[in-house]
């Protein structure tokens, strides 16, 4: 259950929060790539648009709720870095489908 | 200690036994309302949240009247909540849709609408069966292969978490007592005199209303009542949520006021038994995926179970006790469809000390073996 505190290790991956790059650890999790964007909120919420930030960062929150290469409401305290990784920001709930889209069901 | 005599006692502080609470107290009779606590199955925290019509009563015309009764009485009960207590119920009553994924299931609903409207007399039901191609234009999104619709205008969809919150807000608003951990130890009856034992309180009463839901079974038969009700257990999917898409609830499928879309449901046998299971979860999303396709894009964030409060036959239990008068039970399986008209016109009924003659038909004396003539 538990794992051991790693090193602290140097940044060395490159991902891209809202557009913009930053160099994270390996083994960090998009959330922690988010809060050292410096953002100001990774996501509104789709009832009162209130902007939110990672806080639990253990995947009970939903705070930190963001898209992930295209896909949209990913908890990005549960996700892993890798290189080129794009997190934006998730503004209110989530499209699901749109009049006239070809669905593959 | 708060005060020990009353105008009426409820036991059950879910859905079915708030809604009668606040309408006895909204009616200005003094009212306790025990509630169990959170250890409680307490079907209402699980409820898929229809204000359903149209799959209600085949065979039990009452029912069927009952339920429509109830589902006019919504917007009057919903509109009075969110004036007295600032909290919204969610109720959106756009009419709803049966979904038939084949042409089996289409022909089945046909002849089920059909007779639902013969057993409605002059009441009434309006109804329409509507193919793919047509009901594809009505629900966007609706998938390829569903072979059609049955559509009435009656149904629509609630928060039943809201409902209770503003149940219990409106009770304690407009004076009521509501204690919960007060799980019933004892009971003494008399006509007209009841002593209910909870949470080491003794608590007097002319009028005691049953509302515990599946614990109405052990405690009916104290009052001189029958509740022989049996858990069945329903499961339900909750997706992400979504921007607004889905036009009118469908009986499994509907998005909430916040975008969630809810799947249900599935109807289990299996007792006391709150577990969930891959094969009804794998049955509900497979339903709802050949129902709309884009479902299969979302990602699900709950899951849970819950224990519907199911009599032999699948109908509600209205009874007043006829060795110990001023004793009630109210069950049933549809505690947010039915709450309009429990705290509009059974609270009235109970607070009058008289099931209306038309009630009759709910008593659970239907279940007692008859002598063949």
């Amino acid at each position: 259950m538990f794992a051991q505190r790693p090193d602290i290790r140097p940044a060395t991956v490159d991902v891209f929060v809202a557009g913009q790059p930053v160099r994270v650890p390996e083994g960090a999790t998009a959330a922690a790539a988010v809060l050292l964007a410096g953002l100001p909120a990774i996501r509104e919420t789709p009832v009162t648009g209130s902007p939110r930030l990672p806080y639990c960062m253990m995947g009970v929150c939903f705070d930190c709720l963001a898209e992930i290469d295209g896909i949209a409401n990913r908890q990005s305290c549960t996700v892993a870095v890798r290189p080129g990784m794009r997190i934006e920001p998730q503004r209110g709930a989530r499209p699901a489908w749109r009049e006239g889209a070809v669905h593959e069901g | 200690m708060i005060r020990s005599s009353f105008d009426a006692i409820v036991i059950g502080g879910g859905l079915v036994g708030a809604a009668i609470a606040y309408g006895l107290q909204r009616q200005g009779l003094a009212t306790l309302l025990l509630d169990e606590g959170d250890i409680a199955f307490r079907a209402s925290r699980g409820n898929f949240g229809l204000v359903w019509v149209q799959s209600k009563g085949l065979g039990a015309p009452h029912y069927q009247r009952w339920t429509r009764g109830s589902a006019e009485e919504w917007p009057k009960l919903a509109a009075e909540l969110q004036q007295r207590t600032g909290i919204g119920t969610g109720l959106q009553q756009p009419g709803g849709v049966h979904i038939c994924l084949d042409e089996e299931e289409f022909a089945q609903r046909d002849a089920y609408m059909a007779q639902l409207r013969r057993e409605a007399g002059n009441l009434g039901l309006e109804y329409r069966m509507i193919r793919g191609a047509e009901a594809r234009d009505m629900l966007p999104g609706l998938g390829p292969g569903v072979a059609g619709v049955s559509w009435t205008p009656y149904d629509g969809h609630a928060s039943p978490l809201y409902l209770l919150r503003a149940l219990h807000t409106g009770f304690t608003g407009a004076g009521g007592t509501y204690r919960p951990d007060a799980r019933v130890d004892g009971a003494a009856c008399a006509p007209h005199d009841f002593r209910i034992d909870a949470a080491g309180q003794s608590f007097r009463s002319p009028r005691v209303v049953l509302a515990a839901g599946l614990g109405n079974a052990d405690l009916a038969p104290q009052f001189g009542l029958h509740a022989p009700v049996r858990p069945q257990r329903g499961q339900i999917l909750v997706t992400e949520r979504a921007r607004n898409l889905m036009l009118m609830p469908t009986t499994t499928i509907r998005q909430t006021e916040e975008g969630s879309l809810m799947l249900g449901d599935s109807k289990e046998e299996v007792g006391f038994d709150l577990g969930q299971t891959p094969e009804a979860m794998k049955m509900i999303a497979n339903r709802a995926v050949r129902a709309f396709p884009w479902v299969a894009d979302l990602n699900i964030v709950r899951a849970w179970s819950a224990l519907r409060v199911m009599a032999p036959d699948g109908l509600p239990i209205y009874d007043q006790s006829l060795r110990y008068p001023g004793a009630f039970t109210a069950n049933c399986h549809s505690g947010v469809t039915l709450a309009g008209i429990h705290a509009n016109r059974l609270a009235p009924m109970i607070a009058a000390g008289q099931l209306e003659p038309d009630m009759a038909p709910f008593s659970a004396e239907r279940f007692d073996v008859r002598s063949a003539a």
